[in-house]
């Protein structure tokens, strides 16, 4: 019996193939790394903001009195405008350094995995996104930190299923720290830039060097 | 004296493509023909036939359909080529349990 039909190698082979086939595996720890870095410089410029200028639950200054806010206000605000280039910048990044990860292994950036992964991301995030709004609207500004951390938590949980098994542990993570953060009203910028920054870096550093190197 | 293991490994199986193939469609509802080739890394006309092969002993059926204009074919497992592939995996791990 040659090497190439030992049923060793023939089922690595077959294992291989499920993984390859069902999990978006390009998911490069590189980009975990720059969305950590991305979140922690986000967060630093939106501490700088809220020192100055705001105390934790003073955004209603935005509505000069008005109940509801108009899209204006929205896109005037230094808050909204640093959480917009946070998540674009980190988006763009990590979507950068997977490409190129996925170029290099030669697998599809955009096949049926990949369109799996991010629908089934999307869900909790968008119900998150709404949910935030909302909270917004009613002025409840200490829940949207917490909000953020769980629902991103549950989006990566969601994840777990079509790519990388690892990110399990990263998502339970994000969920824990969102979950104690709501007994922490008040300190929302921190246990962010905890979960989105600090977490993030911890997690592609693991993965890179797992993986990649 | 137990039956020998080997008996039970599937002749149609043995093949790279095929097990790829098989492997493939046992994690997934149904995949098209180019992400197949994609994902074993083989020219059209090897994975074709390997297809038929597969098609003519009932472990795969394929659904002809349209995406937009162009033609999409996807292949699923069957029933019995998800059994048969389930035999095919033990007897595979029978003959290493029984190597050591």
């Amino acid at each position: 019996m040659n090497d190439q039909n030992h049923p060793l190698n023939t089922l690595q082979d077959i294992k291989k193939m499920m993984e390859r086939s069902s999990r978006f595996i390009s998911l490069s720890g590189l980009s975990g790394i720059a969305a950590g870095v991305c979140a922690l410089a986000g967060a630093w410029f939106a501490n700088n903001v809220i020192k100055d200028e705001y105390h934790a639950d003073d955004i209603a200054t935005m509505t000069n009195g008005n109940e509801s806010l108009s899209l204006n206000d929205w896109l005037n605000n230094e808050l909204v405008r640093i959480a917009a280039t946070t998540f674009i910048a980190a988006f763009v990044l990590s979507f950068i350094f997977t490409f190129w990860r996925s170029k290099r292994t030669n697998t599809p950036v955009w096949g049926a995995q990949a369109r799996r992964l991010m629908i089934n991301v999307a869900i909790p995030m968008v119900v998150g996104g709404i949910f935030l709004f909302a909270l917004m609207q009613n002025k409840i500004y200490g829940f949207i930190a917490p909000g953020c951390l769980i629902f991103y938590g549950l989006a990566l949980l969601n994840a777990s299923k079509y790519t990388l098994y690892e990110i399990r542990y990263l998502s339970m993570s994000e969920i824990l720290l969102g979950i104690i953060n709501l007994w922490f009203i008040g300190y929302g910028i921190y246990f962010w830039a905890l979960g989105f920054g600090v977490l993030h870096i911890i997690y592609g550093t693991v993965m890179w060097w797992k993986y990649e190197r | 004296m137990k039956k020998n293991p080997i008996e039970n490994l599937n002749k149609t199986f043995d093949s790279r493509v095929r097990l790829g193939i098989m492997s493939a469609l046992m994690v997934n509802e149904e995949i098209n023909f180019n992400d197949l080739k994609e994902l074993i890394q083989v020219t059209d006309g090897n994975l074709a036939s390997h297809i038929r092969a597969l098609e003519e002993s009932g472990y795969i059926k394929i659904n002809k359909g349209f995406m937009g204009r162009k033609t999409n074919t996807v292949y699923s497992a069957t029933k019995a080529g998800e059994k048969a592939f389930r035999t095919h995996l033990e007897a595979l791990e029978l003959m290493i349990k029984s190597a050591k």
